[in-house]
């Protein structure tokens, strides 16, 4: 049996165990800091305040929101499907803190004399890792929205699979780009060939597809169809309460960081900073996590602008422009690379 | 879409026998008409799909510019309980009923003008006569009870306009829930005290 995949660096085991700790531990603080960033953003950009009652400036309201959520009762209606319905978020956490893990906040690092990758794992092949957990991802929407047992569920769910099967295609094309260019798929390697320059320059088509890929990927809007509350209550999830609605509210919170990620890590340079300053390693990670915050600022400031498109102009968008744009872009960058090595 | 052959398109002209004649191996299909009042409706992008995908590019940078615009001004929300909306000078909020200034004495003199005149019927006046030993109001009577039911009061002010002695005047309060609606009927006492300004008075030009 051939090789699937190699990892590029890797570490004793109890360091490995110690990351996976820490990447998750992030991942949970990252998220409400996001789910408040968002509601108070959101309600600048509409002129108010936002949540301003709980704590300091409203800062203590994701507290107050995840306590609320999980004290509540658990209930699941008779139609559903009791196993499905419980497993369904914990798959959408799952895959999103799955993707979570192979962004690098840095390179490799010294810590305590051992040698540390700032990331959970280098796998050879980063970006086909993070696809294959986005599609399992769409499980837990799918299966969620299924096993509910209501029609607005079932049609959320499907309107998601459909989604995330156009979008998926964009967004993968519009990456080959950057790594016909950086010819590797490890994403620290795609990091350590931006060097000269971050590739959101030369491959500025690749990252407009992607980033906007990225917003139906994450069912964010203009694209969030999924939970049209308009038409479908609350879409996949209209039947959730609790704890498992938190989930997937965690879930949708921590895709949009993954995103933010990947688009940090593959279009602005991961870890790197403009005009040759290389500042100590320890800089890294808060270099990675400021360009985040713009990425996620980025997603909050289209969500407060572009109305919810309709279900045609999604599916025609998705297929008709961005998908010949991105082959478009895939291929021309397969030409000028050949022409000029 | 595909393009209708010109005679397909017969507005539900029944097929003549002559068309069906001149061509009898073909099958003549009509094309069911919707009725002259529908307007047909193109949905494809196309053919200025190039240009309509910059127009929207563009469109939603504007957008974008628009809303990080209003990002950037202060927020317009008024944080009500703790400012509130100034009220105009001759805003109709909860009554007030007055007291003469030198004398001390009520100017109700408990005719039931306002109760007359109230709309709503809210207002119930029970009138007792001055004795020199007990001279509560300026004239020869005066409200032994004054009652405002506030929880059935419409605030229209028609009572400030009945009352000949300007005893009840409307006052700018209008932070009147409670939790019982037996707290909502106002004594006669609770008129007269001096309200709690609890109610911020608009400026010259606000």
């Amino acid at each position: 049996m051939s090789t699937l995949a190699t990892v590029g660096f890797y570490e004793a085991w109890w360091v490995q165990i110690l990351k996976s700790i820490v990447i998750f531990a992030l991942a949970l603080q990252l998220v409400p800091l996001v789910l408040l960033a968002e509601r108070k953003l959101l309600g600048r950009f509409q002129a108010r305040y936002g949540p301003n009652r709980v704590g300091p400036y409203g800062a203590l309201q994701p507290l107050a929101d995840i306590v609320k959520l999980l004290t509540k009762e658990q209930f699941r209606p008779t139609t559903s499907v009791g196993v499905l319905f419980a497993v369904a978020p914990v798959i959408s956490i799952l895959t999103a803190v799955a993707a979570f893990s192979i962004i690098p906040f840095g390179d490799v690092q010294h810590i305590f004399g051992e040698r540390v990758g700032l990331y959970g794992v280098d796998v050879s092949i980063g970006p086909l890792y993070l696809f294959a957990f986005g599609a399992i991802a769409f499980y837990g929407i799918m299966l969620g929205g299924w096993s509910s047992g209501s029609k607005y569920s079932f049609l959320g769910a499907m309107r998601g699979a459909a989604q995330l099967i156009s979008y998926e295609v964009s967004q993968g094309l519009a990456l080959v780009g950057v790594i016909i260019t950086a010819q590797t798929l490890s994403l620290t390697g795609i990091v350590d060939a931006q060097k000269g320059m971050w590739y959101f320059i030369p491959q500025l088509a690749g990252f407009l597809i992607f980033l906007t890929a990225s917003f139906a990927e994450t069912n964010r809007a203009p694209f969030d169809l999924t939970e049209a509350d308009a038409e479908l209550v609350g879409g996949y999830n209209t039947e959730y309460g609790g704890g498992r609605f938190a989930s997937y509210y965690f879930a949708e919170y921590l895709n949009v960081l993954v995103v933010s990620g990947i688009v940090t890590t593959v279009f602005l340079g991961g870890w790197l900073l403009p005009f040759g300053i290389h500042p100590p390693g320890w800089v890294d990670p808060f270099v990675v996590l400021f360009k985040m915050t713009l990425i996620t600022f980025l997603f909050i400031w289209v969500r407060a602008t572009l109305p919810r498109l309709r279900y045609d102009q999604l599916m025609s968008f998705g297929w008709k422009i961005l998908l010949p744009l991105a082959t478009l872009n895939a291929l021309v960058t397969a030409v000028i690379v050949v022409a000029t090595h | 879409m595909a393009t209708p052959t010109p005679d397909s398109t017969a507005t539900g002209a029944p097929a003549t026998g002559a068309s069906v004649a001149d061509k009898p191996s073909t099958l003549t299909v009509e094309r069911w008409s919707p009725g002259e009042d529908v307007i047909e409706v193109t949905r494809t992008p196309a053919p200025g799909a190039a240009r309509g995908t910059w127009r929207t590019f563009r469109e939603t940078v504007r957008g974008l510019k628009t809303t990080f615009g209003r990002m950037v001004e202060h927020p317009t929300t008024i944080q009500y309980p703790e400012e509130k909306t100034p009220v105009y000078p001759r805003f109709r909020g909860r009554h007030k009923l007055h007291r003469f200034e030198d004398s001390g004495l009520e100017k109700c003199v408990g005719c039931s003008l306002c109760a007359a005149a109230c709309p709503a019927d809210c207002i119930r006046v029970v009138a007792a006569e001055n004795t020199p030993e007990n001279r509560v109001s300026a004239g020869e009577r005066y409200a032994a009870v004054y009652e405002i039911n506030l929880s059935r009061c419409i605030f229209c002010g028609y009572c400030e306009v009945a009352c000949p002695f300007d005893a009840i005047t409307m006052g700018h309060d209008y932070e009147l829930s409670d939790y019982d609606r037996a707290d909502l009927i106002f004594t006669k006492e609770m008129l007269l005290a001096e309200p709690l300004e609890r109610t911020p008075l608009r400026n010259e030009g606000e």
